[in-house]
């Protein structure tokens, strides 16, 4: 009986496992927001596209038989809304965050207002790389079983890390992030490189939602996310911005999420609920720790609403 | 040819020409009919008071703003030039008066990202290396990989200048750029740019109201007087005082005031080894010690950015001190209204409508922001007395000039030197017994200063206790009992004002 053989030990392995699988989400929509916030806008508007995202995933993935394909149009639908929250955000006088909140609550409203036909039916699922199948034993098996998203995540931290700070567009894009003053004596276009982030923003927060529905939990219904997609938006500001730190605060609240079932797997079922609740309770005690009444926030981009 | 030398053999030809520029924000006319030429190779300085429109002329050349009317000539070419990316074209470049670094970039970053164009992917070893061979030819030395918003107004200020250099313009226009910078780093810098129009055939135009600047260094000078030009020529023989007067013309200006024999009261500021930090948590206020008596105004000087700001929201309640002691009137003192309220401490702070309004109240409501909870301006002890308030409102605007005198208007709504007079009046026409205050004068007009520096003046001989923070040597050296320097948060100098030496103090300012 491996599973005797294993005995406390499947728990660090579990959370390995649920780190890697429940990460993805947080991982590309903490990246897609920080890509958004660095250009100085926040979109709380993420949640919304992460569970249309999902909704979509699943649905074209059913429709079509191709889980990429969905992937693809959750991205696509994610883009679209976030042009929506640059466009209407250009404007003068308009607050990002209230902007933010009403595309959260109207992406949300369409998935379940599409999705209704998508609750029973089984689409096809993304595929994973079993990088523990050399072990006898499942529990490993099963933790090492990787999917491609997540590895997709994992070089996009540094790519994004690299884009920012060593290409034209990167530079561009965190002048207009953190002075628009700046950017303007530059002669950039602020509005207009904001617009090409937000929707980059929106892209990776769609592909997030295509891996909930799409891998792991697998299927979709209502209360597929909730709220990892405004999770992810605190875990940028955790962060302090920088994609190679979303990688990370990704895996430590992916692994926080696997906590509860971890320990259900090895029997310890007391308190179930309270050690699901383990991600929000990290956030709040995370936001507490870093902040601080006498000083600003280092890395903050200078032209976000929230510190201006 | 050396730098001093007054003519040049360039100067025949002309760099760039206005004409006719007129332009209007709303109902006011910033700008009218202005008509002058830069020549090439020459150093041309812009004059004029606060408002006369010497920083919205030289960005309507600049394309940041769109003249009404008028044109703008090239090389004797008529050139639309609609943004700074055109004016860059043409080989126009601009050091504004604001800092347009991005704070979160390092000095390295903040100089690529001027190229033009940014290369699309960026070699850092390389750009650093061309970048500080291109530093070698001028006499500035500034750390590549510090972050803009960790350095000191002076070194932003050089970065700004390196920028515009690097990118070789032909004719280098110059906002103020001398304003946060010591005598000497000002000398150094605009030696430098005098060095250039000769040797690079560079134009320069500068807008300064530094006469000493201009009597050293400028081959041409223009001057706008509410938005007309006053004047524009060589400099030869024009004396300080006669652009003065062109500046203001026959403007009445108020004269400070005499400093009357006053008795060297008791202390009513006692500082003890205070430490502040600033937001960023850094050290800001490192170890300040001080005593300010009553009847004299300590005049603390500074280039921005060593702690003044810091060491004055510490007074005024905005900052809570990291240790250090301060008394006042032999008290431990906290910052509390009720402590205030009891020592007579007032603060007309910077930026007061930033620091000492709150914008979005009306003039009555902002002069009540001290008084209100007193029991002549209250009702049953919960209730304002708007009666009461209104009637203080509208004596202290009358007797202080505030305009418009509309007591229902918003304090946003009013210009600069009225918001300066409404705080002014706020915090000094009752009982004073010390007074803390940072740049009063900062970007008013020759009236509205001379004005302010009256009241302080007269405080002063009331026998209030004055605490002068301030980035313009001439105010302190005006006004001050006694005069320190302030660098990196720490007292560097401190003398009587008769024993002042300028010298010192300016080699004291930028930290030797």
């Amino acid at each position: 009986m491996t599973e005797t053989v294993l005995g406390w030990w499947g728990v660090p392995l579990a959370i390995l496992g649920g780190a890697i699988r429940a990460s993805t989400p947080y991982l590309f929509v903490s990246l897609g927001e920080c890509l958004t916030e660095k250009s100085g806008r926040t979109n709380l508007g993420q949640e919304g596209n992460l569970v249309l995202g999902a909704m979509t995933a699943y649905a074209v993935s059913y429709l079509s038989g191709s889980p990429w394909l969905g992937v693809l149009a959750a991205g696509a639908t994610g883009m679209l809304l976030g042009l929506l929250h640059a466009w209407v955000c250009q404007f003068k006088k308009v607050n990002d965050i209230a902007v933010g909140i009403a595309l959260m609550l109207f992406g949300i409203g369409v998935a379940f207002f599409f999705g209704k036909p998508y609750i029973q039916p089984t689409a096809p699922h993304l595929p994973a790389i079993g990088f523990g199948n050399w072990s006898d034993i499942p529990q490993v098996r099963a933790a090492l079983e990787i999917n491609v998203l997540f590895l997709f995540g994992l070089l996009l931290a540094p790519l994004l890390s690299w884009v920012l700070s060593s290409t034209r567009w990167g530079l561009m894009l965190r002048t207009v992030g953190d002075s628009s003053d700046a950017a303007d004596a530059l002669g950039f276009s602020v509005n207009g490189v904001r617009m090409v982030a937000t929707m980059i923003g929106g892209f990776l927060a769609g592909v997030g939602g295509a891996f909930l529905s799409l891998y792991y939990p697998g299927s979709w219904n209502e209360g597929l996310s909730s709220g990892q997609g405004l999770i992810a938006v605190a875990l940028v500001v955790f962060a302090r911005w920088d994609p190679m730190r979303c990688l990370y605060a990704a895996l430590l609240f992916g692994g926080a999420g696997a906590l509860g079932p971890a320990l259900q797997s090895v029997g310890f079922s007391s308190g179930y609920y309270l050690f699901n609740a383990a991600p929000y309770v990290l956030t709040l005690i995370l936001m507490i720790a870093t902040c601080s009444p006498q000083r600003t926030l280092t890395g903050v981009p200078g032209e976000l609403s929230i510190t201006k | 040819m050396t730098a001093e030398a007054l003519t040049s053999p360039f100067q025949s030809a002309t760099a760039l020409e206005v004409i006719n520029l007129c332009k209007s924000f709303g109902a006011l006319r910033v700008l009218d009919n202005i008509s002058f030429q830069l020549h090439r190779g020459s150093f041309h300085a812009l004059l004029g008071g606060n408002g006369a429109g010497k920083s919205t002329l030289v960005k309507c050349i600049m394309g940041y703003y769109h003249a009404d009317q008028g044109s703008v000539l090239i090389d004797n070419r008529k050139r639309e030039i609609n943004n700074t990316r055109d004016a860059h074209q043409h080989g126009l470049g601009m050091v504004y008066q604001h800092f347009t670094l991005v704070p979160e970039m390092t000095v390295l970053e903040n100089l690529v990202l001027s190229r033009s164009p940014i290369p699309k992917i960026i070699n850092w070893q390389k750009e650093k290396q061309h970048l500080e061979t291109l530093m070698a030819e001028t006499p500035f030395k500034i750390p590549l990989h510090k972050k803009a918003s960790a350095l000191a107004a002076g070194e932003k200020q050089k970065v700004e200048i390196l920028k515009q250099l690097f990118l070789q313009p032909e004719i280098l226009i110059l906002d103020e750029p001398t304003s946060v910078l010591t005598p000497q780093e000002a000398d150094e810098v605009l030696d430098m740019l005098k060095k250039w129009t000769r040797s690079k055939n560079l134009s320069v135009l500068i807008i300064t109201h530094k006469f000493r600047e201009v009597m050293n260094f400028a081959d041409d000078v223009s001057i706008l007087r509410r938005g007309k030009l006053a004047y524009s020529g060589p400099l030869a023989e024009k004396t300080p005082a006669m652009l003065a007067e062109l500046m203001v013309g026959n403007e009445e200006i108020a004269s400070t005031g005499a400093r009357e024999l006053v008795l060297k009261g008791d202390i009513r500021l006692d500082i003890h080894q205070l430490v502040a930090s600033n937001d960023s948590g850094a050290v800001a206020v490192d170890g300040i010690s001080l005593q300010l008596h009553g009847g004299e105004i300590l005049g603390i000087a500074g280039v921005s950015g060593n702690g003044q700001r810091e060491l004055v929201q510490v007074l005024s309640g905005q900052r809570s001190p990291d240790s250090g002691d301060i008394r006042v009137c032999g008290e431990p003192y906290t910052a509390s209204r009720e402590e205030m309220a009891r020592h007579k401490l007032y603060c007309l702070p910077e930026e007061p409508l930033r620091n000492a309004c709150v914008p979005r109240m009306n003039l009555v409501e902002n002069l009540a922001l001290r008084i209100f909870d007193q029991p002549r301006y209250t009702r049953w002890k919960w209730f304002l007395n708007r009666q009461a308030l209104k009637a203080h409102a509208l004596k202290l605007i009358a007797r202080y000039h505030v305009r418009p005198p509309e007591l229902e208007r918003w304090i946003e709504t009013l210009s600069g030197g009225n918001v300066q007079r409404l705080v002014l009046a706020r915090e000094i026409s009752g009982e004073v017994d010390l007074l803390i205050t940072a740049n009063p004068c900062f970007g008013l007009d020759f009236a509205a200063t001379a004005e302010i520096r009256r009241q302080l003046m007269e405080a002063r001989n009331r026998g209030v206790a004055v605490l002068l923070v301030s980035e313009d040597l001439d105010e302190l050296l005006e006004l001050s009992d006694r005069i320190a320097v302030i660098f990196g948060g720490q007292l560097r100098y401190e003398a009587p004002i008769a024993q002042a030496n300028m010298d010192e103090m300016g080699l004291k300012m930028a930290g030797h």
